[in-house]
């Protein structure tokens, strides 16, 4: 690891300021960030560590029935926040899918955002990588590609984001509030991460020293609770990250669909909402035959970017059956095994893994 | 005085209460406490910290190393390269024994697999050495690497595992096959996998002068002193080797590697204490990894289900410079009854480190792939797996034709399938599901493990206060050797445990032997056995002839030693305590010797293996494809258990290994550039808690009066056959796709009815 300068501001504006340097780079919890500094791949000459600025690690129930997460609250107290879960349940669960729970008594909701891809070639000083290296090239085209993206990738980067809580978050219209030395902006978390095209080293909306200091969650997303959930696919139960996922929520009227939320993790190098597919399914009646459709809607245009065409299929059914799991009701308890499909709702509710 | 009778008397003569409990481990609050010291966790006075620059390539040379920008950085004393690596007094590529491996410790600057170690960079810290190494930004002149099992080209072997002929044979298996009334032929394929204990590799070394002293996790005190005596050109005691703890070894700490040899190196050439450290993914190249396979099996069986073949060909890899062939085709020498058999193995050579022990070499790999392959017999012939096995019981070894030393195979079989629940299982598949919709799957395995033994000594001394002491240099992996050995010191000697003082870990201390091929505790308790067995007819001696005591004309075979002292056996009431008996004779101590090793004309007479029956539960998404190991039951025979809560725990680790090679573990070999792509903890998976809900060994009964003097088998690596091809058997009862490439995953069972 390399000598770097460690500051710890105690405003967003000194944040801003310190982090407009060249080479800084923000220290949330560094789960993702000090790994890659150990592994050489992120050099930081800096590190602006957002964690003791004040109001960052608050829950904010809104006036207008919407909830704001601060980018420091840590991923297990969010996850465990009874009236945040109770409102965003799909949101809660995909955060107990994700990583273990030491990693998410330390991991912030800014952090996991911003974290990087899990492609191995990324992590291979080695290894061309657009993404690390711009101009390289692309090691991951013709390697080992089971994990790879299937939508939305470029012949320069075929990388996905391995975020779980940001499935839901897309699906359900969350707001990132960013600070720049020009004040305050916001974006559409479907929109926040960039599809790689020709500067797969662009992974996000933020410009260089912008902060993410809060999530938003409008009050219509809250809408979906009786019928939203999170799920995930994975090589073993616990502790690994989603070979396809997917978040569905669901406004049902009379047994049919007047709303339809719906997300894929995995897939792409953003979380991918199913925009069509949702559109396919407003009005429709909620029953598989429309659920398989919106599946296959979703799944319209990916493709394959290497030996990964199972992925393709696994998408396809993940979403059928969070679609079916979210009309059969958020369960009043919540899964002993989060987003696994081995989660009976009777299994109780300890979020132990 | 080794034959008086008493040293010949049944073991339970001299056995106090502590053999066969449940103790725990005596390094149990040392290491929840944080007391216990690893080697790294040593700092000598003066340490400097090393890091290793290792090959990014697979092939070809080192062309550069920016020493100049890793020597300015603040902290970096020294880089060690091929052009000022100390001497060493042997050629680290020269190979004179089957356990003697050739490694890299910068004798050129040829690079020969991808994470080969082509500099040691020496700092004040270790961050400083680290960045030191990555500073270095090597050059090379890459070679096309071979990485591809299936692209290579394939060569016998002359020998596989340590020394075993590549093919054997019994009977005539091509006639067998043609006059089979049903026959397979299938091929199953399991991938590299790396050992990945949690402790990775270390070494703190320093050097006074020719004296070297050493702390370093290993399973082979002696050999790896004898191995470094040779390298460095030393007399073997010059060299002490610390080793007290092991956070896990499974074979990757059995021999001396590379990077242990290049942490002495390192602190020779700043003549000062020097610690190195392997990271995570150094791990994935020079310590040895399982390799992959490629196995075919061709069963045969007559109308009624009987085998009349057993065909079991093994295509596997070494790296291009050292052999160690996994001998996986030997799982079915001895394991089910058939007329004729014929193993055999071949080879492809690839540009990676070279393969190595991993817990059950052969026999795991070989095992999976037996028991799919008798699994998919079975549902050929129509018969019940259970059943199918039963039909095949092996009454004598196949291959050789020896009498069992002890087998309680069928009790395994029946315990285990009575707890599980086998009876009622439908025979054909995806008959089964939960209240939750999830297929359900039973399958089941046999678990089988030869009964090894290596050559181990002990020590053991009584104290004029009567305390007792027992040394020996084995190895505590985390599996609880130390514990169970003291087990057996105690009981040796006729002792109470709290009256013992029992060291280890040293290799000051006589050689216990190696801690591998599940022989440790059979050959450094029989070892023990013996110390005690010695010193105790030493002091019977003493007593019995020495007018003043009332053991006095008593004659050794009239003499049990039990709680500290000796008593008549014909007249208990007679006794005398061990202090005064040396207090009389004007002793501090009394000691005495003792070696373990296999018997030869037991050996000649006998096939000696444990055996065990594994019984699996999977639930499978039926949609989704995503696989959980619901419930395991072993049941296991392993003759004498020394320590029946350390031997329940061992079986535990090996069914969750046998869980690990069906569902999750793989290394990731990028065929490209020859480098595993998934070398850290995130990427390469081993079950984690919530894989495994539901878990029962059982130790089942048995006693082996040939095996050692104890009855011992051993319990380490034995639980990783028959668990792993149960698991993938559950998996086929589960959902009708029959697992031939290991591990299985998701994707595997897209083609399965929906």
């Amino acid at each position: 690891m390399n000598r770097f300068e460690y500051v710890r501001p105690a405003t967003i504006a000194e944040a801003v300021a310190a982090a407009g340097a060249p080479g800084a780079a923000y220290l949330g919890a560094g789960t993702n960030l000090v790994d890659l500094m150990k592994l050489g791949v992120l050099r930081p000459q800096r590190l602006v560590d957002v964690r003791r600025i004040a109001g960052l690690d608050r829950i904010e129930a809104l006036a207008d029935g919407g909830m704001r997460i601060g980018a420091a609250v840590r991923n297990a107290d969010l996850a465990q926040d009874a009236d945040f879960a109770g409102r965003f349940p799909a949101v809660a669960e995909a955060l107990l899918a994700g990583a273990s729970a030491q990693i998410r008594n330390a991991a912030t909701v800014g952090g996991n955002l911003m974290q990087r891809t899990r492609c191995a070639y990324f992590h291979d000083l080695a290894s061309a990588c657009n993404k690390r290296a711009p101009g390289s090239g692309c090691a991951a085209r013709g390697g080992e590609t089971r994990q790879h993206a299937v939508l939305g990738w470029s012949a320069h980067c075929i990388a996905t984001h391995p975020s779980d809580f940001c499935v839901p978050l897309a699906a359900l219209d969350a707001v990132v509030e960013i600070a720049g030395s020009g004040g305050m902006r916001e974006a559409p978390l479907a929109e926040f991460h960039c599809l790689p095209g020709d500067q797969p080293a662009r992974e996000s909306m933020l410009a260089p020293g912008e902060l993410i200091v809060a999530l938003r969650l409008p009050a219509a997303a809250a809408g979906f609770a009786a019928h939203a959930r999170y799920l995930k696919l994975r090589e073993r139960t616990s502790f690994a990250f989603a070979v396809v996922s997917a978040a569905a929520a669901l406004r049902l009227a009379d047994g049919r669909v007047t709303e339809a939320r719906i997300a894929l993790g995995g897939v792409a190098a953003r979380p991918w909402r199913a925009r069509a597919a949702e559109a396919l399914l407003a009005g429709a009646a909620a029953d598989d035959a429309a659920f398989r459709r919106a599946a296959d809607a979703a799944l319209t245009e990916a493709r394959p970017s290497g030996d990964n065409a199972a992925k393709i299929e696994l998408a396809r059914r993940i979403v059928r059956r969070a679609l079916l799991l979210a009309a059969s009701g958020t369960p009043a308890r919540r899964p002993a095994l989060p987003a696994s499909p081995f989660a009976a709702p009777e299994d109780g509710d300890a979020a132990h893994v | 005085m080794s034959d008086l009778p008493l040293t010949r008397a049944p073991a339970h003569l001299r056995q106090g209460s502590s053999i066969g409990q449940p103790v725990t481990r005596h390094d149990g609050p040392l290491k929840v406490t944080g007391a216990a010291r690893y080697a790294a966790d040593h700092h000598p006075a003066g340490m400097l910290h090393a890091a290793l620059a290792v090959s990014s390539i697979a092939r070809g040379r080192v062309s550069f190393l920016d020493l100049p920008a890793a020597l300015a950085h603040p902290g970096v004393v020294a880089v060690m390269t091929p052009a000022n690596r100390p001497a060493l007094a042997e050629d680290p590529d020269a190979k004179t024994h089957p356990f003697m491996f050739r490694m890299d410790v910068l004798q050129n600057d040829r690079v020969r697999y991808a994470n080969q170690p082509i500099a040691v960079v020496i700092a004040e810290s270790l961050e400083a050495a680290t960045e030191g190494a990555a500073l270095l930004a090597p050059r090379y002149e890459a070679e096309a690497a071979q990485a591809d099992l299936a692209a290579a080209e394939v060569f016998t072997p002359p020998a596989v595992g340590p020394g075993h002929p590549a093919a054997m044979a019994h009977g005539d298996t091509a006639a067998g096959l043609a006059a089979a009334a049903r026959r397979i032929s299938v091929t199953y394929e399991t991938p590299a996998q790396y050992h990945n204990a949690m402790e990775p590799h270390a070494i703190v070394a320093a050097w006074d002068g020719d004296r070297l002293a050493i702390d370093t996790p290993t399973q082979g005190l002696a050999m790896l002193r004898g191995r470094l005596a040779g390298l460095f050109g030393l007399p073997a005691e010059n060299i002490r080797i610390r080793s007290p703890f092991l956070g896990g070894g499974f074979g990757s700490k059995g021999l001396a590697s590379g990077p242990l040899v290049l942490g002495i190196l390192a602190a020779r050439l700043v003549g000062r204490p020097v610690k190195l450290v392997l990271r995570r993914e150094q791990m994935f190249g020079p310590v040895g990894h399982r390799a992959p396979t490629r196995q075919t099996l061709e069963l045969g069986t007559d109308a009624d289900g009987a085998l009349t073949a057993l065909r079991h060909h093994t295509l596997t890899a070494t790296s291009a410079f050292d052999d160690f062939i996994e001998p996986a085709s030997n799982a079915s020498h001895a394991l089910y009854a058939s007329p004729a058999i014929a193993t055999s193995h071949a080879a492809v050579r690839l540009d990676t480190g070279t393969p190595m022990f991993m817990r059950a070499p052969g026999e795991a790999p070989g095992s999976i792939a037996l028991e799919s392959a008798m699994d998919e017999m079975a549902e050929v012939c129509g018969m019940d797996p259970l059943e199918f096995r039963l039909k095949n019981y092996a009454e004598t070894e196949p291959m050789s034709g020896k009498p069992f030393s002890s087998k309680a195979l069928r009790e395994c079989y029946a315990q285990g399938a009575a707890r599980f629940g086998w009876a009622g299982r439908p025979r054909a598949p995806r008959q089964m599901r939960d209240a939750a919709g999830l297929l359900v799957g039973w399958g089941m395995g046999t678990a089988i493990f030869p009964a090894l033994m290596f050559q181990g000594e002990a020590r053991a001394t009584i104290r004029r206060d009567g305390s007792g002491m027992v040394e020996i240099a084995a190895s505590d992996m985390g599996q609880g050797a130390w514990t169970a050995l003291a087990q057996i010191a105690a009981d040796s000697l006729g002792l109470d445990p709290a009256r013992l003082d029992f060291r280890s870990g040293s290799s000051d201390l006589p050689d216990g032997g190696i801690a591998g091929g599940s022989a440790h505790t059979a050959t450094a308790g029989a070892a023990i056995h013996a110390a005690g067995a010695e010193t105790i007819a030493r002091l019977a001696a003493l007593a019995t002839a020495d007018g003043r005591s009332p053991l006095y004309g008593a004659g050794n075979a009239g003499v049990i030693a039990r709680d500290g002292r000796l008593f008549r056996r014909d007249d208990e009431n007679r006794s005398e305590s061990y202090a005064d008996i040396l207090a009389r004779a004007g002793l501090a101590e009394i000691a005495g010797a003792g070696s373990g090793a296999m018997e030869p004309a037991a050996q000649a007479g006998y096939a000696m293996h444990a055996h065990g029956a594994v019984f699996a539960e999977v639930k499978v998404d039926p949609a989704l494809g995503q696989i959980r190991a619901t419930r395991l039951v072993g049941a296991f025979a392993a003759g004498r258990i020394i320590n029946p809560r350390l031997v329940r725990s061992q079986y535990y680790g090996g069914m969750i290994w046998g869980v690990s090679f069906a569902l999750h573990e793989r290394a990731v070999l990028d065929k490209r550039s020859g480098r595993v792509i998934n070398a850290n903890l995130a990427d390469y998976h081993v079950p984690v808690n919530a894989d495994i809900p539901a878990l029962e060994a059982m130790l089942v009964e048995e006693h082996d009066p040939h095996v050692n003097a104890l009855g011992i088998k051993g319990v380490g690596e034995i639980a990783i056959t028959g668990s792993a091809g149960a698991v993938a058997n559950a998996v086929w009862h589960a959902t009708g796709y029959r697992p031939r490439h290991f591990p299985i995953t998701p994707d595997h069972l897209l083609g399965a009815p929906g």
